[in-house]
């Protein structure tokens, strides 16, 4: 293996690292206006966001790929950049997924808090910024840090349909040419290892600690 | 320009969609299947087997959860194949999917047992029943009863990604649709096709899983109230 090939696998993790980190943001942006939508006070809103968590939760992310890949050509989009669409499905499928832990962690917040916040003639804005967010976020950290690990092995569907250069595409490349594929596929393996093992790590140490506080 | 949607001729494909999803189905049982039997193991041993094995079982289950799963097959149907193991790629996808979903089953269960009292094991033994009673009934069937709804969210999943065993030549749904790609080069509708496909095997899964919950787990049936 020459230095030039295993440059070539760190530049994939890179691109694995961008779109993860693309991903992150928006479907947590996303996933926070669905999650908000979940204990909307409105039923119709309720309804539309629990059937999108359903839908998309029950969609393989290979399939919204397509969808996200020649979907846009169709709307008048000349070439769709692979970034684009694997960030734009990587962001509706996290996002359900965002917005379902994330509903469980806003509805975990005990009651007598909305209570005493509506007691307090705080409105339903103030109430859920300044009173049931921070408590919720407290909760959400451990199970977020855990799904960001999600996050980064599903770039790796990038790979497929779109064929954008994320870590697992270069290393099919790699092997493609050389015909070894324990040591490319192992070397990958072992950049995503590198990647999720810390994340998987810090999220039970944060939710250790949550059970210490008697969360 | 607008584009002129035609689904017609892809539809004409449907008993190639038809076969994949059989396929899908059939890959989707024999994993989940060996998969639970092998996480259960797995779980047995990491609670309350001997040291070395606990090791392996967490190693086996830290590598396998923050690795993907695309990752994983290719190492193991391109890597059995360049030392010459051959085997129907059939097999390999599965025996693929089952190493994947062993270890999250693994977890899974782990926190199921981890989470029946110190004090229920006691009162069995009390009782009169022996270690291996205990185990049985107060221990893992009550474990596997409360954690059933985590893992039949697990297998959904599980059966959403056996598409992603299209990658190493696995017929299944959604491999069999890349045939209709190519006939057709109507690649979108092939896509809507395809979620509505993935949607409706997503519900009948789901709904085996009610089901098999029903059967299986008699008394919360009867009594509507989880452990």
């Amino acid at each position: 293996m020459s230095s030039q090939q295993l440059t070539y696998l760190i530049e994939g993790a890179g691109g694995t690292l961008l779109l993860s980190v693309l991903t992150f943001i928006f479907a947590g942006l996303l996933g926070l206006a669905i999650a908000l939508a979940r204990v909307s006070a409105a039923a119709a809103v309720r309804r539309i966001a629990a059937a999108y968590i359903q839908v998309i939760q029950g969609t393989p992310l290979l399939v919204l790929m397509g969808v996200c890949y020649y979907g846009p050509n169709l709307a008048g989009m000349d070439s769709v950049p692979a970034l684009f669409a694997a960030t734009l499905a990587l962001t509706i499928q996290s996002s359900a997924f965002f917005g379902e832990i994330w509903r469980g962690c806003i509805q975990s917040v005990a009651k007598s808090q909305w209570e005493a916040a509506e007691c307090l003639g705080l409105g339903r804005l103030q109430r859920m910024v300044h009173v049931i967010l921070p408590q919720a976020l407290r909760i959400a950290t451990p199970p977020t840090v855990g799904f960001m690990v999600q996050i980064v092995k599903n770039t790796s569907i990038a790979s497929l349909v779109i064929g954008y250069a994320e870590l697992s595409y270069n290393a099919k490349i790699l092997n493609n040419s050389t015909f070894e594929p324990f040591l490319y596929f192992g070397l990958a393996a072992m950049l995503y290892f590198a990647i999720c093992y810390p994340l998987s790590r810090w999220s039970r140490q944060l939710e250790g600690r949550l059970n210490v506080a008697g969360g | 320009m607008t584009y002129q949607f035609d689904f017609s001729s892809v539809l004409a494909y449907w008993p190639l969609f038809l076969d994949g999803a059989w396929t899908t189905i059939q890959m989707s049982f024999w994993a989940t299947l060996a998969g639970f039997i092998i996480g259960v193991l797995c779980a047995v041993a990491r609670t309350g087997g001997p040291r070395r094995l606990r090791q392996i079982v967490t190693v086996y289950v830290e590598v396998i959860r923050n690795t993907p799963l695309l990752i994983q097959s290719y190492f193991l149907i391109f890597g059995m194949a360049s030392v010459g193991i051959r085997m129907p790629i059939m097999a390999g996808a599965v025996l693929a999917l089952v190493i994947n979903i062993g270890a999250y089953t693994c977890e899974i269960v782990r926190a199921g047992i981890e989470s029946v009292h110190k004090g229920q094991r006691e009162a069995g033994a009390c009782l009169g029943l022996s270690p291996g009673q205990v185990y049985w009934y107060v221990i893992l069937r009550p474990a596997i009863e409360r954690v059933y709804p985590a893992l039949a969210s697990q297998y959904v999943l599980l059966m959403l990604v056996t598409s992603i065993l299209s990658a190493v030549g696995a017929n299944e749904l959604f491999g069999a649709s890349n045939q209709v790609q190519a006939n057709t080069f109507r690649n979108f509708e092939v896509f809507i096709v395809l979620w509505v496909a993935y949607l409706a095997l997503t519900a009948l899964v789901r709904g085996a899983f009610w089901a098999v919950g029903q059967c299986v787990f008699v008394r919360r049936r009867k009594l509507g109230t989880p452990l």
